[in-house]
């Protein structure tokens, strides 16, 4: 049989190529760093597109993970810490760091069912801003934890003025991810998954051990989410403020998932260009550009294009389940149901 | 102050806090126990509630009316929001909900968060509207104040707890509506269409009960709740902004799920659970920390009553 590129690679190649676009584009109108956010992104829904896409089960939290893989990269990598250790070993330790982090969380409430599940992950995302915001002592409060390594490659360390640098290396860890979640999609523990999603109770008679299989889903979303976390940090150079992972992180990396295409890794990927691109391309550019011509006014709240961000963006949620209720690229099963 | 009187001064708050969150969570609680969605936009719609009382009493100069025209201007509010509420809540249920009955319920959830970021934003556009009220539409996005129309004094004298008309309102609004409700939904026709939607819809259809009014009015009801909460929660803290909606919401939701979602009298205990908690740790302890503990106690209940404090436990079927 002749080899076709599936829609994964189709997307990830296009995305290697962007950086050619930009010497053509003027500097204003460049994608490159507006990109970068879309894959940081889309390694994040990929987390959690292990938890809720793969095993089912609704988290709400995400962002919290995301935010425990920025503050341990902020704390073991800052000078005024005694760790300092440096970008690489860091960023690797997010993920067991991560997962203990899911482990922790998901060990007590797993036996609750769907929706009461969903309210758990969210609150938790709450008590974790709550706590690095009041714990000042450790983690700065509101000011964030700076500044941070850049990784080294070659002789000096990286400046936020290296963009094609980051570039690739937020593409290179996007393509990492993409490989791992997609070989365990299609482990033993993949099927598992798939099998707890369906129905539970027969997954329990076929000799799974649900309780197990999903505390590891949530685990490897949560070790996922961190790596994220630790990688925004980075480019940051600061952990920022507790609330940059707040409920609205959690609430975008979920409509990702589910308006790319739930279970889906393609659709994950495509869903963080149209959403994160909404929000972070079309409607930046589209105020920048309205500024540079004149248009828009300061006094009246009509006329600044980020106030209509979200209802922009909620219209294109609701039409998007509307119009592709399975996703833009549903996953292989949904499409041989059709 | 004596510590019992603290004590009880905060019981009060935590209480009339407490019924206003109940009012709201009663609404989450109807829609998800019919369709099982987490109705996202519920607390935006709350919010919307509240920016349409504060237009109402501006463009009608309520603040000039005596006091009893402004006992009249409290109920004007009251039935104005709850039928907007209710109405609106009825109409994204038409629009955006009511096409995806038979999708995944995580579409559904989707939507629902679709709606609410509307909702949210049709609140930034309403905050810059140009009226006295609204600061003459400058800086949209700023909190409102609400005007106390209702006088701010000690119903008890001089006596040693405070308890103010706007306690009092919180309680004569409240308890009448629940009761009124729960009589609605064990003794009335729709009441027991409801309850047949919700165990099972096609069956339900089968009986010839209009499975789509049925969902239409429970949301309408809800909506209507929740305009009613508005009211009273713009009365009773003076400040309102376009971003109340997600935490009241959240709160809300929070006390629909610790009573048990689903559960009318569930949702009444775990608004009021809610409420005196929050009041509670305002006091003794510190207040940055009374989110955290609320979520905590949420946890912690639901590892031990994993179907909430008055849930019903339902058998998942093969």
């Amino acid at each position: 049989m002749r080899w076709r590129p599936g829609p994964i690679f189709i997307i990830l190649a296009l995305a290697a190529l962007l950086p050619l676009l930009d010497v053509v584009l003027p500097p204003k109108m460049q994608l490159c760093e507006a990109v970068r956010g879309v894959f940081l992104y889309a390694i994040l829904a990929l987390g959690l597109n292990v938890v809720t896409g793969y095993a089912g089960l609704l988290n709400l939290g995400i962002a919290a993970f995301m935010a425990i893989g920025a503050y341990s990269f902020g704390i073991l990598t800052c000078e005024i810490y005694p760790f300092q250790l440096g970008f690489w070993p860091a960023l690797a330790l997010t993920i067991p760091i991560g997962a203990f982090a899911g482990f922790i969380l998901g060990a007590p409430t797993l036996g609750l069912r769907g929706d009461y599940l969903a309210i758990v992950t969210l609150g938790f995302g709450e008590i974790v801003q709550d706590v690095l915001k009041n714990l000042d002592v450790v983690t700065k409060g509101t000011q964030g934890i700076n500044p941070l390594p850049a990784p080294t490659f070659g002789g000096s360390e990286w400046t936020a003025e290296d963009e094609y640098k980051w570039y690739y290396l937020f593409f290179a860890l996007l393509v990492l991810t993409v490989i791992a979640v997609r070989n365990l999609e299609r482990s033993r523990l993949g099927r598992a998954w798939f099998s707890i999603r369906e129905d539970e109770i027969a997954s329990r008679s076929m000799g799974i051990r649900v309780e197990r299989t999903k505390l590891i889903a949530f685990a490897t979303a949560a070790a996922i989410a961190a790596f994220a976390g630790g990688l925004s940090a980075s480019v940051l150079s600061s952990t920022g403020e507790p609330s940059n992972y707040d409920f609205q992180i959690s609430i975008l990396a979920l409509c990702i998932v589910i308006v790319g295409g739930i279970g889906s890794i393609a659709g994950v990927l495509v869903g963080a260009l149209v959403m994160v691109g909404l929000n972070s391309i079309v409607l930046v550019k589209a105020t920048a550009w309205m500024a540079a011509n004149g248009i828009g006014s300061q006094g009246n709240v009509l006329l600044s294009p980020n106030n209509w961000k979200f209802l922009i963006f909620g219209l294109a949620l609701i039409l998007a389940v509307r119009l592709k209720p399975n996703g833009l690229i549903p996953p292989r099963i949904e499409r041989a149901k059709q | 102050m004596l510590d019992f009187e603290v004590f009880s001064q905060q019981l009060i708050t935590g209480l009339s806090n407490g019924m206003i969150i109940a009012l709201i969570a009663i609404g989450y609680t109807m829609v998800y126990g019919i369709i099982e969605l987490i109705n996202f936009a519920h607390g935006d719609v709350f919010m919307l509630g509240a920016f349409l009382a504060l237009t109402l009493l501006g463009a009608l100069g309520m603040e000039a009316w005596g006091p009893s025209g402004q006992v009249f201007g409290v109920a004007l509010m009251l039935i104005g929001s709850a039928v907007f509420c209710g109405g609106l809540n009825w109409s994204l249920d038409r629009l955006a909900y009511r096409a995806l009955r038979k999708s995944s319920k995580l579409s559904l959830l989707v939507s629902a968060i679709g709606c609410s970021f509307v909702c949210m934003n049709l609140g930034l556009f309403w905050g810059g509207a140009p009226m006295t009220v609204f600061a003459n539409g400058n800086s949209a996005a700023a909190p409102k104040n609400f005007p106390a129309i209702i006088p701010q004094i000690n119903l008890l004298g001089d006596g040693f707890l405070r308890i103010t008309p706007a306690d009092l309102l919180v309680f004569t609004v409240t308890i009448p509506l629940m009761v009124g409700l729960t009589f609605m939904v064990k003794r009335t026709r729709l009441g027991r269409a409801m309850r047949a939607v919700a165990q099972d819809p096609t069956a339900a259809s089968l009986m010839g009960i209009p499975v789509d009014r049925v969902i239409g009015a429970t949301f309408f009801i809800g909506g209507a709740l929740g305009g009613f909460a508005s009211v009273i929660y713009s009365l009773y803290n003076n400040t309102i902004g376009f971003q109340m909606g997600t935490r009241a919401g959240l709160d809300a939701f929070t006390a629909a799920v610790l009573g048990g979602i689903g559960s009318l009298p569930g949702a009444v205990l775990g608004g009021l659970t809610i409420g005196c908690v929050r009041s509670m740790s305002d006091q003794y302890l510190e207040t940055r920390w009374t989110n955290t503990i609320v979520f905590c106690i949420l946890v912690l209940i639901l590892i031990f009553r994993p179907n909430g404090l008055l849930g019903s436990t339902r058998r998942e079927k093969v």
